[in-house]
């Protein structure tokens, strides 16, 4: 072996450096594309609309109760789902039972689902018989939405609350795949040690996981928050778009458009891009953006 | 007292099984083994982390083989220590005698004399965050004892640590173990660690599936396999 091993003649290729520059070429060119549709997108919507119009278009009553409603119905999406999907993020990254990838399964439907589909099941969920029902009372019509309105007085179809059910099925699922995530990244020894410490189970998560999960919380109620901000399709068909009662920021475009008010679609548009840019800025802030 | 009765414990791949051996009380015993042959897996079971599929671990004449970690009075100080980040030291040293609900003069006497043996006392305040090798060792150690545990299970205390730390560690634990009686046990790859600190001596391999055990004593020596019903004394 040692007398074939040969020297190499140290010599200099002239074409790699040309051929790094190309490939930069390339790769940025391929990049460059997709960054400046986004940037033109952008400013296409600034350029077609003066202040006066935005001013103008904000300033009509039924844009300012969409604008309302659209901020709390977000916010108690965006709270509802923090608030279920830390559990459910933490028991499916911690622990291994039966029927987890099944579970881990249910929770990523709503990605995939299209939007109308889930808000006409909705829609079916509270005005058909109950899932399951006429099993056990064959000539039940037993129907969710007819009991919460006559029974317990809070109609929900069509009205706010049917808002934020919409969005809630959505942005929660965000919300446990960022709480898995945010979890799967804690070393689960501490808490470990803290049972052997005298902790049950439930102390070590109040004590030692969610003191480190905070930053991950309010990525997940971020992220959920923006996806309630552009829910549209199941909105539509669960709430409809009725003005002053059920119309959010999305609807609002789609009614505007609908009504040839291309004026107030844009300026309502540049609402919500300027509060999607404020949600990736307070994302970046709490921990890495969209993608951690 | 720790007593280890014909456990078997599976964990991933491998498997321990039918293993019997006894610390008496205020002993240090140190269990040694190659890497891989089940020795982190025995001390997981002795706190309880893993679920033991037969046998029986007792301490101190107390059967506690299916009892949550919580209740057994265990020190344990994982080979990664796991200090809890969102506390500072002060509050790791505090965390398992406030879960007890121990009146705040013992706990900040407790805090006072361990910050003192473990001399990390300039340390209190700090976060774990950016503590030494040895610095966050002796916080783990004082974490696991403070709280007065029957037994203290240590995994790979010294590994993280270079040589002269090392040799002063190895004088502090065996001042730890006189001060407090506390029954150790701790493991170890490495000889000379084994040499210099214990009272009991358990050499745990793998042959053919079977743990077997190499205990000496104080001079005394004899051999056992795992699936002889015997103490292991």
């Amino acid at each position: 072996m040692a007398s074939d091993f040969v020297t190499q003649p140290l010599r200099r290729n002239r074409f790699r450096q040309l051929n790094d520059l190309i490939f930069f070429l390339i790769a940025g060119g391929l990049s460059a594309s997709f960054i400046l549709l986004i940037l033109l997108l952008l400013a296409a919507d600034l350029l077609f609309t003066s202040r006066a119009d935005f001013v103008a278009a904000l300033l009509k009553p039924e844009i300012q109760a969409a604008v309302k409603l659209t901020l709390a119905s977000c916010t108690v999406a965006a709270i509802m789902s923090v608030w279920v999907a830390t559990p459910l993020g933490y028991l499916l990254s911690r622990y291994s039972f039966p029927g987890r990838r099944l579970i881990d399964t249910i929770v990523d439907i709503p990605f995939v689902l299209p939007p109308l589909v889930l808000g006409l099941s909705l829609l079916i969920l509270f005005h058909q018989p109950f899932p399951f029902s006429q099993w056990f009372y064959p000539d039940s019509n037993w129907q969710l939405e007819k009991w919460l309105r006559d029974a317990v007085g809070f109609p929900v179809t069509y009205r706010w609350p049917a808002v934020v059910l919409a969005q809630f099925a959505v942005s929660c699922a965000f919300a446990v795949r960022t709480m898995r995530v945010t979890f799967d990244q804690i070393d689960p020894r501490a808490e470990e040690v803290a049972r052997t410490l005298g902790c049950n189970r439930g102390q070590a998560f109040m004590l030692i996981a969610m003191p480190q999960a905070w930053r991950g919380v309010i990525a997940a109620g971020t992220i959920a928050w923006a996806r309630a901000l552009g829910e549209f399709g199941p909105i539509l068909v669960f709430a409809g778009t009725t003005r002053f009662r059920t119309e959010v920021l999305s609807t609002t475009v789609f009614l505007e458009l609908s009504v040839g008010q291309l004026d107030s679609a844009v300026a309502v548009s540049l609402l919500m891009v300027a509060m999607a840019i404020v949600v990736l800025v307070v994302l970046r802030w709490f921990g890495g953006g969209l993608s951690k | 007292m720790i007593s280890i009765s014909n456990i078997t414990v599976a964990a991933g791949s491998f498997s321990l099984s039918q293993l019997s051996f006894q610390v008496e009380r205020g002993e240090y015993a140190v269990l040694m083994g190659k890497t891989g042959v089940g020795k982190t897996t025995i001390l997981e079971s002795i706190c309880g982390l893993r679920k033991v599929r037969a046998g029986r671990i007792s301490i101190d004449n107390v059967e506690i083989t299916n009892w949550p970690p919580a209740d057994r009075n265990i020190g344990y100080v994982p080979q990664d220590l796991a200090l809890f980040p969102n506390l500072s030291v002060r509050q790791n040293l505090e965390f398992a005698m406030k879960l007890r609900k121990q009146s705040s003069k013992l706990i900040n006497e407790r805090v006072k004399e361990f910050a003192k043996l473990l001399e990390i006392e300039h340390l209190l305040t700090r976060s774990t965050k950016g503590l030494s090798g040895g610095e966050s060792q002796r916080v783990a150690l004082g974490r696991a004892l403070a709280f007065g545990p029957a037994v203290l299970l240590l995994d790979e205390p010294l590994s993280s640590l270079d040589a002269t730390t090392r040799q002063s560690a190895q004088a502090m634990l065996r001042e730890l173990s006189r001060r407090t009686e506390v029954t150790v046990l701790h493991v170890t790859h490495d000889p000379a660690e084994a040499e210099a600190l214990a009272d009991r001596r358990i050499r745990l391999a793998a042959e053919s599936g079977k743990a077997v055990l190499e205990i000496t004593i104080a001079g005394n020596s004899g051999q056992l396999t795992g699936n002889q019903n015997d103490d292991g004394v």
